[in-house]
C-alpha cells in the first residue's frame, strides 16, 4: 500500500494536524517507509491466531457504580480560555 | 402513489443507563444539575486521566442482551470513534464496534391489529454520551455544558426488518417497556433517555435489494418518529416517483415544519477512523454473571401479556396496553385481586383510570385511586350494591379525594334499591303517570315497541334517581306491559 501526498493532507485534515508544506513530501515518505513494514507484516499467516485487542493479557477491571467526583467546576473553568454562566465558551461551531 | 412502495426502515435506539455515575468517572449522572458541576477531570479529558468501566453499565446492557434473548459477548472491545466537536473533549467517543457486548436477539411487538410481529435486534453496544451544546448567543460564542458527556450509554440497533411509522413506534415502545421493566433506564424521552435515529429507504414490493437510505438523527418522542417517518417516506416517494433517486445523507425532523431536512455539514463527509482503545482492556463477561442476571430478571412485558391472556382471559392488545409499564401492570393485579373480575378490572383501568391519569397528567405511582380501592368498587358492582353507572359517580368521587368506595356509597346513598317492593312501586306509578303512553305501547305492534320500552325505563330510572336495579326494572316493566 503507498500514500499519495493528497491522502495525507486528508489524514492530516481529519487528525486537525497541520502539516508545514515543505516537509509534506518527507513526511509522505516516512510514512510510506512505515505502510511498507505493515505490508511485508500481512504477508505472515495468521490464520490460525485469534485477534487480539490489547497486549496486555488481562482483564478489564470494574469500578463500582459509586460518585466519588466533587463539583470541580471552579477550578476547571478558571483554566478555559473563555467561561461563562458555568459553560465553557468556545467559536461557534453551527450554521 | 405512496403505496407502490415499500418502506424499510431500521432504527438506532440511544437509551441512557440508569448508573449513578458515570460509564469512564465517578462524575454523577444525576439530571438537570448546574452546568459543568457533574464533569470531573476525565470527563474533560484532562491530562493523565484514564477511564475505568462502570460495572453496573456492564451489568445493565448484560441484563438487556439475556431479556432480548441475544447472545453476548464473553469478550467484548472498546473503540475509539474519532470526530472534532467541542462537546467531545477527548476529540473521540469510547464506543464498541466489532465486538459489541450484546449481539443478535429479538423482540416480539404488539400491533393494533390484535397481531405481533418479531423485529430482530443486530446488536447493542455500550458506549459514552457527549456533552451539550447551546447555541444561543453568548457573544457569537457557542457554550458547552459538558455534564453529559459520559453519561452511559446503550445503542440498541434493529435489524431493517420495520415496513411502516406504526411497527417503528411499536417497536419503540417495545424497547422503552422492557427497558423500564428491567430498570436499566428511565426511558424519560422529554429528558434524552431514549433517543432514536431512523435510517429508512424504499424500494419495490418484492424487490430483494434495498433502496438508498437516509438517516434522520435524534428524534426524541413517539409521534415525531411516527411523523418523521411519513413524511420522510413522502419525500423519498416524491423524488422517486419523479424519476430521481434519492442521496444517501443525514437529515434532521423539524417537529415544527413537518419535515426532515438535510443537515448541511461542512465536515468532510465522515471518517471516524476506529481502532481499539488502548486505554481499556477487553470485557470479559463470565457465564456465572450471565445465569445470575438471567435467574434475577423480572417477568418481561411478553411474558406478562401471555400470561394476563391465559389467566384473566383478556385480548391481546388489551393485555399488551395493560403490560406496557410494570407500574399499570402491577396497579391492574392488585386491583383485579380484590375485583374479582379481571376483564372488567382491565376495562376500568384502560377507560375511566387511564382516561384521567392522562387528562391529569399524572403518573400511575401518583394515582389518587388506591389499586386495592378500585378492587373494591369494581366488586360492588359485581354484587350488585351499585350499578355500572353509579360505579362511574363513586369512582369520580374517589378521584376527588373524598374516600373508599363503601364510605362514598352510604354517605351518598347510592346504593342501589334491592328492595323489589319499592321498585314496582316506582314501576306502577311510572305506569300510572303515563297513561295515554302505555295504551299507545299495547296498541303498538310487538316487534316495534323496544324505543317505547326504553321510554319507561328511563321514567323508573330517574323516580330511583338512578339507584333501581336495571335488570329489576326490565323485569318488571316487561311483567306488566307485555304480561296482560
Amino acid at each position: 500500500m503507498t500514500i499519495s501526498e493528497n491522502d495525507l493532507a486528508r489524514v492530516a485534515e481529519l487528525a486537525r494536524i497541520r502539516l508545514d508544506p515543505a516537509t509534506v513530501t518527507e513526511v509522505t515518505r516516512r510514512i510510506g517507509n512505515i505502510l511498507g513494514m505493515i505490508d511485508r507484516m500481512q504477508a505472515v499467516d495468521t490464520s490460525a491466531v485469534t485477534p487480539m485487542a490489547h497486549p496486555l493479557d488481562t482483564v478489564q477491571r470494574l469500578r463500582p457504580d459509586e460518585v466519588t467526583e466533587p463539583n470541580r467546576r471552579d477550578d476547571f473553568l478558571a483554566i478555559a480560555p473563555v467561561s461563562e454562566a458555568g459553560l465553557y465558551l468556545v467559536p461557534r461551531v453551527i450554521d | 402513489m405512496v403505496s407502490d412502495w415499500e418502506t424499510v426502515i431500521g432504527l438506532e435506539v440511544h437509551v441512557q443507563l440508569a448508573t449513578r455515575s458515570k460509564i469512564f468517572s465517578g462524575a454523577s449522572t444525576r439530571f438537570g444539575a448546574e452546568p459543568n458541576t457533574q464533569a470531573c477531570a476525565v470527563d474533560l479529558a484532562m491530562p493523565g486521566t484514564l477511564p475505568v468501566l462502570n460495572r453496573e453499565a456492564v451489568h445493565m446492557a448484560v441484563k438487556f442482551g439475556v431479556a432480548i434473548g441475544a447472545d453476548i459477548a464473553r469478550v467484548s472491545v472498546f473503540d475509539r470513534k474519532n470526530y472534532f466537536y467541542p462537546d467531545l473533549p477527548k476529540g473521540y467517543q469510547i464506543s464498541q464496534l466489532d465486538y459489541p457486548i450484546v449481539g443478535r436477539g429479538e423482540v416480539e411487538v404488539a400491533l393494533p391489529d390484535g397481531s405481533s410481529k418479531r423485529i430482530g435486534i443486530t446488536r447493542a453496544h455500550l458506549e459514552e454520551d457527549a456533552g451539550k451544546s447551546l447555541h444561543e448567543d453568548f457573544h457569537g460564542l457557542t457554550g458547552i455544558d459538558l455534564n453529559r458527556a459520559g453519561t452511559p450509554l446503550l445503542e440498541i440497533v434493529s435489524e431493517p426488518e420495520i415496513r411502516s411509522a406504526q411497527e417503528a413506534v411499536a417497536y419503540l415502545k417495545q424497547i422503552h417497556s422492557i427497558i423500564r421493566y428491567l430498570g436499566i433506564s428511565d426511558g424519560n424521552m422529554a429528558e434524552g433517555s431514549m433517543r432514536c435515529d431512523i435510517n429508512l429507504s424504499l424500494r419495490r414490493p418484492g424487490d430483494e435489494k434495498f433502496g438508498t437510505r437516509c438517516e434522520i438523527k435524534n428524534v426524541n418522542s413517539f409521534r415525531f418518529v411516527d411523523k418523521a417517518i411519513e413524511t420522510e417516506r413522502e419525500r423519498q416517494a416524491d423524488i422517486l416517483e419523479h424519476g430521481g433517486s434519492v442521496k444517501q445523507e443525514t437529515r434532521l425532523y423539524d417537529a415544527e415544519r413537518n419535515e426532515t431536512r438535510s443537515m448541511r455539514s461542512k465536515e468532510v463527509a465522515h471518517d471516524y477512523r476506529y481502532f481499539p482503545e488502548p486505554d481499556l482492556l477487553p470485557v470479559h463477561v463470565s457465564e456465572e454473571l450471565i445465569e445470575s442476571i438471567r435467574a434475577g430478571l423480572p417477568e418481561l412485558p411478553a411474558q406478562k401479556v401471555q400470561r394476563f391472556r391465559t389467566q384473566f382471559g383478556l385480548g391481546a392488545y388489551d393485555a399488551a396496553q395493560l403490560a406496557a409499564s410494570r407500574e399499570l401492570a402491577e396497579y391492574f393485579e392488585a386491583a383485579a385481586t380484590g375485583a374479582g373480575d379481571a376483564k372488567t378490572t382491565a376495562n376500568w383501568v384502560l377507560s375511566e383510570l387511564l382516561a384521567r391519569i392522562n387528562r391529569d397528567g399524572l403518573e400511575i405511582s401518583a394515582c389518587p385511586v388506591a389499586a386495592a380501592s378500585l378492587g373494591t368498587l369494581i366488586a360492588r358492582i359485581q354484587d350488585g350494591t351499585i350499578s355500572g353507572k353509579i360505579a362511574k359517580t363513586v369512582f369520580e368521587a374517589m378521584w376527588a379525594g373524598e374516600g373508599e368506595p363503601d364510605a362514598i356509597i352510604a354517605t351518598k346513598g347510592l346504593r342501589q334499591m334491592a328492595d323489589s317492593g319499592a321498585i314496582e312501586q316506582l314501576v306502577d306509578d311510572a305506569l300510572a303517570a303515563n297513561a295515554g303512553q302505555v295504551e299507545q305501547y299495547r296498541a303498538t305492534p310487538a316487534d316495534k315497541r323496544q324505543r317505547m320500552f326504553g321510554f319507561f325505563v328511563g321514567q323508573v330510572m330517574k323516580a330511583s334517581q338512578g339507584k333501581a336495579n336495571p335488570q329489576q326494572v326490565n323485569d318488571l316493566l316487561r311483567n306488566r306491559l307485555d304480561g296482560e
